[in-house]
C-alpha cells in the first residue's frame, strides 16, 4: 500500500476478495464537503438514482472505475449531515445504512469519509461517530486546492497517525489526489483500532477532540475567503442584490422561454416529420393510426419540454455550484416567510414556471420535510409551459386585441398576466393554508450555509443535466406512454362494422355525454368534457383534442378552432375554462413524480383532490360572475 | 488587520452590528434545534461575528470559526452572547 498515508503499527489488512458479491463503499460527509463531485469523479455516468424505501430521501449509487482491477466496486453516495444522531430523515437514512439497518441496503464494507479541509474543525467532528462504527475508513480530505491556495495547510500522515486509519489529501473537483482513494477501493484497507473517541452526545466534547486532532496533525486554518467577501459586498448589497436578484430571475425566464423555442420547436418538428414519414411508410390501419396518434404524439407532447427543462437544469447547476443559489435563498426568505415558505422554496418555484416535474425535483434541496412537501404541493399551480398553448388559444378566441398601456401592454398580454397572477396567488395562498394547518412549522430554525463561490465545472453540471433528463424522460415518458395508449383506445373504440368511430361516438365521446351534467354549470359542453379529460394526459393535449372534435388542424386551421369556439362556448365559460385549467392538475407527470418524491401515493392524491376541487369551484364561480355581468 | 469591534452591550447576537462580534453564551431553543446550531460551531463560548445580512436586514449572516450561516433575526434573538469575555478567535 505504498501511496496510502497509513499508521506505523496500525492493523492493516485486504478485504478478502470474494467473487460475486461486489464490495459496497459508503460515501459519507457533511453538506458542502464536495462529497458528490467526488462522487461523479470516482463513477462518471455509471450511477443510479433512486429512493430509499418508504422516505423521501435521495439515494445514488454508482460502479467504479478501477484500472487494472476487474472487480466491481459499489459506491452509495448517502445523504450529506452532521452528525449521525438522527434528527432529520436523512440523518436516519444514512445511520441506518452504516448500521446496516437498512432494508434492501446490505451494510457497507467501507466507508469514504469526505471533509471540507478548508472547514477542518468543524468536519472533523463527524470523524468520531464514523470511526465508531468500526468499519474500515478512508479520511478523504477534499478542497486541497483551495486549502493551499489560502495559506491553509494540514499534514495528512500525521493525522492517518492520529485516527488510525488512511486520510487522503484530495482536490475532488480538478481530479488531485484520488489514485490513494482509487487503491483503498481497490481492496487496500486499514481497520480502525478501538481508538480514544470523545463521548459523542457530548457535541463541545466531540467539537475539542476534532480540534485538538487538527492541531497534532499541523492544521492551519486558511485566510478568509478574500473574493467570496467580496462578491457578497456586491451580491448581498441592500441596492444592488435585489437588482443582480431580479436580474437572475428575468435571465432565467429568459433563457426557458425565448432561447428554449427554438430548441423546442426542432423537437416539435422532428418528432411530427419523423410521425409524418412512418405514417407514409405504414399500411392504414388502427394499429398504425395507435402508433402514430398514440404513441408518437404522446411522447412528443413530452419529450418537446426537454429543452427547456435541460436548459433548466443548466441555470440550477451554475446558481448552485457558483455558491449564488445560496444568496439568492437569503433574499428571497422575507418574501417567502410571508408565505409561510422559507428562501429554499424559491428555487423550485421558478423552475415551476417552466414545468413542474423539475420543480418536484429540484424541491430535493430543502432539508426541512414540512417544507418541503409544501414546495412540492404548490408547485403546480405555478403557470408552466404545457398552459399557455391552452390560454393562447382561448384568449385568441375571445379577447380582442386593444391597446390598454399605449404600446406597452394590450389585452391580450393582460389576460395572460392575470392568468400567472392567479396562479401565483392560488400558490401562494394553499402555502399559506397549508402552513397553518396539517404542514405547520416543526419550529426548526431556518439555517442556510453560505458557502464560499466557487467556479462550476462543466463536468458536474453536465453530470446533473443528464440525470435529471433521465428522471424526466423516464418517469414523465412512461407515464404518457400508458396514458396516451389508454386515451387513444377511448378515442378509437368501440369499432362499428370493423371501423374506427367518429370520436363523438367512441368511449371519449360516451364519458365526455357522461360528464357534460357536471360541466354544464361551468358553461362547458361535452366537446370540452372530452378536451378535459383527454388532456387529463397533459393540459396541451386538449387544443390537439378539440381540433379532433371539430375538424379542424389545430395548427393550419386556429382561425377555424377559434370560430368554432366562439360558437360553442359563451365568455363565462371560457373564462371558466381559462380558471379551471390554471387550479387543476391536469398532468399525469407530475402526480407520478409528486408520488416518487413524497415515498407514497398520499400527498399526489391530496393534491390532485384539492387542485380539482379548487379548479371546480373557481371555474363555476367564474361562470357565474362573468355570465352576470355580461347579462 | 485589527481585531473586530467588541459591542458595547449587547444581548444577544442579533444586537450584533455588521462587523461585531460576542461571545456566545447560551442557546434559549430546544434542545435538538440547539444542538444543530452547535454542531455548526454555534458552542458556548465561541466567538461569533455579524458578517452581512440579506438586503431587508433578514434573515442575518454570522460567521462562525470562518464558515458563515444565515439565521432569521427572531433565531439569532434566542442565542445569548456576552460582550468583552475573551472567547475561541
Amino acid at each position: 500500500m505504498s501511496g496510502l498515508h497509513g499508521c506505523e503499527g496500525c492493523p492493516v489488512a485486504a478485504l478478502p476478495i470474494t467473487g460475486a458479491t461486489p464490495r459496497l463503499v459508503a460515501l459519507v460527509g457533511p453538506p458542502n464537503s464536495g462529497k458528490s463531485t467526488l462522487f461523479n469523479r470516482l463513477t462518471g455516468l455509471r450511477q443510479k438514482v433512486a429512493n430509499f424505501p418508504g422516505v423521501t430521501v435521495e439515494q445514488r449509487r454508482g460502479r467504479a472505475r478501477l484500472e487494472g482491477n476487474h472487480r466491481e466496486v459499489v459506491l452509495i453516495d448517502l445523504p450529506g449531515v452532521y452528525s449521525l444522531i438522527p434528527r432529520s430523515e436523512d440523518e436516519r437514512v444514512t445511520r441506518d445504512v452504516l448500521a446496516g439497518e437498512m432494508a434492501g441496503t446490505p451494510k457497507p464494507d467501507a466507508v469514504l469519509l469526505i471533509l471540507d479541509s478548508t472547514n477542518l474543525n468543524r468536519h472533523l467532528v463527524l470523524a468520531a461517530p464514523v470511526l465508531s462504527l468500526g468499519l474500515p475508513t478512508l479520511v478523504v480530505l477534499n478542497m486541497a486546492d483551495e486549502l493551499a491556495d489560502r495559506g491553509g495547510a494540514v499534514d495528512p500522515e500525521a493525522l492517518a497517525t492520529r485516527l488510525g486509519v488512511p486520510v487522503a489529501l484530495v482536490s475532488a473537483s480538478r481530479g488531485e489526489g484520488l489514485e490513494m482513494v482509487r487503491e483503498f477501493l481497490s481492496g487496500a484497507v486499514g481497520l480502525p483500532p478501538s481508538l480514544d473517541l470523545p463521548v459523542l452526545a457530548d457535541i463541545p466534547k466531540c467539537r475539542q477532540w476534532a480540534v485538538a486532532m487538527g492541531d497534532k496533525a499541523g492544521y492551519s486554518q486558511p485566510a478568509p475567503p478574500v473574493w467570496t467577501r467580496r462578491l457578497d459586498a456586491v451580491f448581498l448589497h441592500p441596492v444592488a442584490g435585489p437588482l443582480i436578484f431580479l436580474a437572475v430571475v428575468v435571465a432565467v425566464f429568459q433563457t426557458i422561454f425565448s432561447a428554449a423555442r427554438p430548441l423546442m420547436d426542432a423537437v416539435d418538428h422532428a418528432v411530427s416529420a419523423s410521425g409524418a414519414w412512418l405514417s407514409a411508410v405504414l399500411p392504414a390501419s388502427a394499429l398504425k393510426s395507435l402508433l402514430i396518434e398514440g404513441v408518437w404524439g404522446g411522447v412528443g407532447s413530452v419529450v418537446i419540454f426537454l429543452p427547456q427543462i435541460l436548459l433548466l437544469f443548466l441555470f440550477i447547476g451554475l446558481l448552485e455550484d457558483s455558491g449564488y443559489l445560496a444568496r439568492a435563498a437569503l433574499i428571497a426568505d422575507r418574501t417567502m416567510r410571508k408565505a409561510g415558505l422559507q428562501g429554499k422554496s424559491f428555487l423550485p418555484l421558478l423552475s415551476a414556471y417552466a414545468c413542474a416535474v423539475p420543480a418536484v425535483l429540484a424541491a430535493r434541496t430543502i432539508e426541512n420535510k414540512r417544507d418541503r412537501i409544501a414546495t412540492i404541493l404548490i408547485a403546480p399551480f405555478m403557470t408552466c409551459s404545457a398552459r399557455l398553448p391552452v390560454y393562447t388559444l382561448i384568449i385568441a378566441a375571445f379577447l380582442p386585441e386593444r391597446p390598454l398601456l399605449g404600446p406597452f401592454l394590450g389585452t391580450r398580454a393582460a389576460a395572460m398576466l392575470g392568468l400567472y397572477v392567479l396562479g401565483f396567488v392560488a400558490a401562494f395562498g394553499t402555502a399559506r393554508l397549508l402552513k397553518s394547518s396539517v404542514l405547520k412549522s416543526d419550529g426548526a430554525p431556518f439555517l442556510l450555509e453560505m458557502p464560499p463561490y466557487r467556479r462550476p465545472t462543466l463536468r458536474q453540471i453536465a453530470l446533473r443535466m443528464y440525470d435529471r433528463a433521465k428522471i424526466f424522460l423516464r418517469r414523465a415518458g412512461t407515464v404518457i406512454l400508458g396514458v396516451a395508449v389508454v386515451l387513444w383506445i377511448l378515442a378509437h373504440l368501440p369499432l362499428s362494422g370493423g371501423k374506427m368511430p367518429e370520436i363523438a361516438n367512441s368511449v371519449a365521446g360516451t364519458i365526455g355525454r357522461l360528464i357534460e351534467p357536471f360541466v354544464r354549470p361551468l358553461g362547458f359542453d361535452w366537446r370540452i368534457g372530452i378536451g378535459i379529460v383527454m388532456s387529463l394526459a397533459a393540459r396541451e393535449v386538449i387544443v390537439g383534442t378539440l381540433g379532433t372534435l371539430y375538424g379542424m388542424d389545430p395548427k393550419a386551421g386556429s382561425e377555424g378552432l377559434q370560430a368554432a369556439l366562439r360558437h360553442d362556448l359563451t365568455p363565462g365559460g371560457a373564462v371558466a375554462l381559462l380558471v379551471f385549467f390554471a387550479f387543476a392538475m391536469q398532468c399525469l407527470s407530475t402526480v407520478a413524480v409528486v408520488r416518487r418524491e413524497t415515498g407514497g401515493w398520499k400527498w399526489p392524491a391530496v393534491q390532485f383532490a384539492y387542485m380539482g376541487l379548487l379548479a371546480y369551484s373557481g371555474a363555476f364561480i367564474a361562470n357565474r360572475l362573468v355570465t352576470l355581468f355580461l347579462g | 488587520m485589527h481585531a473586530p469591534a467588541v459591542s458595547t452591550n449587547p444581548a444577544s447576537l442579533d444586537d450584533l452590528a455588521v462587523g461585531e462580534s460576542g461571545v456566545l453564551s447560551s442557546i434559549d431553543l430546544p434542545e435538538g434545534d440547539a444542538n444543530r446550531l452547535m454542531e455548526l460551531g454555534f458552542l458556548p463560548g465561541a466567538r461569533i461575528t455579524a458578517a452581512r445580512s440579506a438586503p431587508g436586514g433578514d434573515p442575518r449572516v454570522f460567521r462562525v470559526d470562518g464558515t458563515e450561516f444565515a439565521l432569521r433575526r427572531d433565531t439569532a434573538r434566542k442565542l445569548r452572547v456576552e460582550a468583552g469575555k475573551e472567547g475561541a478567535p
